[in-house]
C-alpha cells in the first residue's frame, strides 16, 4: 500500500524503483559479468571496453574446466561429502532436539547449553586442535575427515531450531501418543517428524549449503587433488590458471547453479532460515 | 519413592540414547578441541610427536599484546566490522521500507537481491578480485575511468592496503543486504496497518510515518540484525584469503587469517591457540546476548 502523501504517488513510485532497479543492478550485473566471461574464448577474456556478453560465445571453457585436473572428481566428492553429512545432522540434531524438548533427563540444561554456546563458531578458533585430532584418527586427506567436522559444526545450530520449533507443537498430540502407549522412539518418528517437515527442510537447506561451501577446513586437511571437494578446487583453479578466468568462472559456474537453482525452487525455506540466522557466514 | 528413582532413571536412558550420536560428535569436534586449545595456549606447541613442548604459562597471551600485528589485525577486523555491518543495515533497512511499500515485481526483486546470499564465499571472493582487477579492463575500474569518468588512470586496487580493503568490504556489504533486508521486510509486513493509516488519517506525512511510526517499532529488530550481522563479520576469513591474500605485507590480514597464519605457516601452534581462545570468549559472549534477543523478539511476535 503507498502511504497518503502531500506529493504525488507517482512522484514517490518513480523514486522507490528507481533505488531498486539501481540495487538490483549492483546486485546482479557482477553475476552477469561472470557468466558472460565464462562463456569467453581465452582472447577476449580481457577485452577492452569490457564485454557483459561475448561477441563469440563458446562452450569451450565449461568442457576444459569440467576435463581438468579431476573437475568431475571435486564435483562427486562435495555431492557425496554434502549428502552424508547432511544427513547425519538432521538425523542427529532431531533426535537430540525432542530429547531437549520432551525428556526430562540430568544434564539436560548443561548439555544444551554448552551445545548452543558454538553455534557459529568460526572452524579456525578450533581449527588446530582439530587438525591434531583428524591426524591422531588418520582421517587426514580424507572425505570421512571432512564430513565428521561438518556434522559436529552444524548441530548446534539445527539443534537450536528444532528445538525451539518442537518446543511450540502441540502437547496433547504426544500425550495422546504416550496414551496409546508409544514409546518417545515411536512418537518422534510418527508424529514429531512428519509434523516438522518444514523446519526440517530448512535445516537441510542450511546444513547442505554449510557444507556445499565450505573451504577452510577442506583447503586444511586435503592435500590429494582427487580428493577436493569444489571450493578448493575452484581456489586451486584461480592458483594454477591465474588470468584463465573464463576457466575459473566456468568452473565456478558449475558449483553454484545447484544452489542457485535450490534456491530458485525453495525460497520459502531458504527465506524462513534466515530468520533464526541460520543462512548467513 | 523408589518406582520414582526408577522412572527417572530409565528416562534419563533413554534421552541419553536419543542425543548419545549427537553428543558423540560435538564432544569430539567442538567440545574436546575448545578444552585442548586453551590447554595447547600455555605451551610453546609444535605438531611433531619427537619435539618436545615447553609449558610457558600465559606467555602466549602476554606476547599478542606486545605483537603489532596482533592489534593491526584487531584494528582491520574492528573497521571491517563497523564499515560492513553499518553498509548492509543501512541498505538493508532502505530496501526493504522501499520494497514494503511497492506493490508490483517485489518477489523478483526480493529474489535477485538474495542471491548474493546463497553464492557460494570462494566464487563471489574470486569475482570481487577479478571485478576488482588493477588493469583498466577490470570492470570496477572501467567503469570509474571510462564510465563516468571520476578518476583519470585506473587504480591498483591490491598495491596499497587502504585501497585493497575496497573489495573486502564491498564483498562484505554485496553478500549481505539482501540478508538483512528479509528479515526487515518481514518486520515490516508484521506491523498493523491500521497503525499507518490512522496516522496518516490524522495528517501525518510520509517522514513522519517511518521515524515516528515505523522505526521505533522496528527497533528490537534492528538490534537482532546488528548483533547477526557483527557476530558474522568477526568471522571475516575467506574473503581477505582469496582477495588480499593479507597483502601487503601483512597490511589487510584480520584477525581469522592472522591466527590461520601463525599456525599454519608459522607453525606457532602456542600462540595461535591462544588468540584463537581470546577471540572465542568474544564470541561466546555474544553469542550471549544475541540468544536473548532472540528469544526476546519471538516472544514478542
Amino acid at each position: 500500500m503507498i502511504y497518503k502523501s502531500k506529493k504525488s504517488p507517482i512522484f514517490w513510485t518513480v523514486i522507490s524503483y528507481s533505488i531498486l532497479v539501481l540495487a538490483c543492478l549492483v546486485t546482479v550485473l557482477p553475476m552477469v559479468y561472470m557468466i558472460g566471461t565464462a562463456f569467453k574464448g581465452p582472447t577476449y577474456i580481457f577485452d577492452f571496453p569490457p564485454k557483459f556478453i561475448p561477441s563469440e560465445p563458446t562452450v569451450e571453457n565449461f568442457i576444459s574446466a569440467w576435463e581438468s585436473n579431476h573437475f568431475e572428481r571435486y564435483f562427486l566428492n562435495s555431492v557425496l561429502v554434502t549428502i552424508l553429512s547432511t544427513f547425519c545432522v538432521v538425523l542427529f540434531a532431531g533426535l537430540m532436539s525432542f530429547a531437549f524438548a520432551y525428556l526430562e533427563f540430568w544434564g539436560k540444561d548443561l548439555i544444551f547449553g554448552l551445545i548452543v554456546l558454538f553455534m557459529a563458531m568460526p572452524i579456525i578458533i578450533l581449527i588446530i586442535p582439530q587438525f591434531e585430532l583428524v591426524v591422531q584418527l588418520k582421517l587426514i586427506d580424507t572425505l570421512p575427515g571432512l564430513v565428521v567436522v561438518y556434522i559436529a559444526q552444524n548441530i548446534p545450530l539445527a539443534v537450536f531450531i528444532l528445538t525451539g520449533f518442537f518446543k511450540q507443537l502441540p502437547r496433547d498430540l504426544l500425550e495422546a501418543a504416550y496414551m496409546d502407549g508409544a514409546n518417545s522412539w515411536k512418537t518422534y518418528w510418527k508424529i514429531v517428524f512428519p509434523l516438522s517437515k518444514p523446519v526440517l527442510a530448512t535445516v537441510t537447506i542450511f546444513a547442505s549449503l554449510g557444507a556445499w561451501d565450505e573451504f577452510i577446513w577442506a583447503n586444511t586437511i586435503i592435500n590429494t587433488s582427487s580428493r577436493r571437494t569444489l571450493p578448493v578446487g575452484i581456489a586451486a583453479f584461480q592458483g594454477v590458471h591465474t588470468s584463465n578466468w573464463g576457466l575459473i568462472f566456468a568452473a565456478s559456474m558449475i558449483a553454484i547453479t545447484p544452489i542457485i537453482v535450490l534456491f530458485i525452487f525453495m525460497q520459502r525455506y531458504f527465506i524462513k532460515g534466515t530468520f533464526t540466522g541460520a543462512i548467513k557466514g | 519413592m523408589n518406582r520414582m528413582i526408577k522412572k527417572s532413571l530409565r528416562n534419563t536412558f533413554t534421552a541419553y540414547l536419543f542425543i548419545l550420536p549427537g553428543l558423540v560428535f560435538t564432544t569430539l569436534w567442538l567440545f574436546y578441541p575448545m578444552i585442548r586449545a586453551f590447554q595447547l595456549s600455555f605451551y610453546n606447541w609444535n605438531l611433531m610427536p619427537n619435539i618436545p613442548n615447553t609449558f610457558i604459562g600465559f606467555d602466549n597471551y602476554l606476547s599478542a599484546f606486545q605483537d603489532d600485528l596482533f592489534w593491526l589485525t584487531l584494528k582491520n577486523t574492528g573497521v571491517y566490522v563497523l564499515v560492513t555491518v553499518l553498509g548492509q543495515l543501512f541498505l538493508g533497512l532502505l530496501l526493504a521500507l522501499i520494497l514494503d511499500q511497492v506493490t508490483k515485481g517485489r518477489v523478483l526483486i526480493r529474489t535477485l537481491l538474495y542471491i548474493p546470499v546463497v553464492t557460494s564465499i570462494v566464487v563471489a571472493a574470486l569475482l570481487f578480485r577479478y571485478l576488482f582487477n588493477s588493469s583498466d579492463t577490470g570492470l570496477v575500474n572501467y567503469f570509474l575511468t571510462d564510465v563516468i569518468g571520476i578518476i583519470a588512470k585506473p587504480i591498483p586496487w591490491l598495491r596499497e592496503a587502504q585501497t585493497a580493503f575496497i573489495p573486502v568490504f564491498m564483498l562484505g556489504i554485496w553478500k549481505g543486504v539482501g540478508w538483512a533486508m528479509v528479515i526487515f521486510l518481514a518486520a515490516l509486513q508484521s506491523i498493523p496497518e491500521e497503525y499507518r493509516e490512522a496516522a496518516s488519517i490524522d495528517g501525518a506525512s510520509h517522514t513522519q510515518i517511518i521515524t515516528k511510526i515505523v522505526i521505533p517499532i522496528l527497533i528490537p529488530t534492528i538490534l537482532l540484525v546488528m548483533i547477526l550481522l557483527t557476530n558474522g563479520a568477526f568471522k571475516v576469513y575467506v574473503e581477505v584469503a582469496l582477495i588480499t591474500g593479507g597483502n601487503p605485507l601483512h597490511r589487510t590480514e584480520v584477525l581469522l587469517s592472522y591466527i590461520y597464519y601463525q599456525g599454519f605457516e608459522r607453525m606457532n601452534f602456542g600462540y595461535a591457540n591462544a588468540l584463537s581462545f581470546m577471540l572465542a570468549v568474544v564470541i561466546f559472549s555474544i553469542n550471549r546476548i544475541q540468544l536473548r534477543q532472540q528469544k526476546k523478539l519471538t516472544h514478542d511476535i
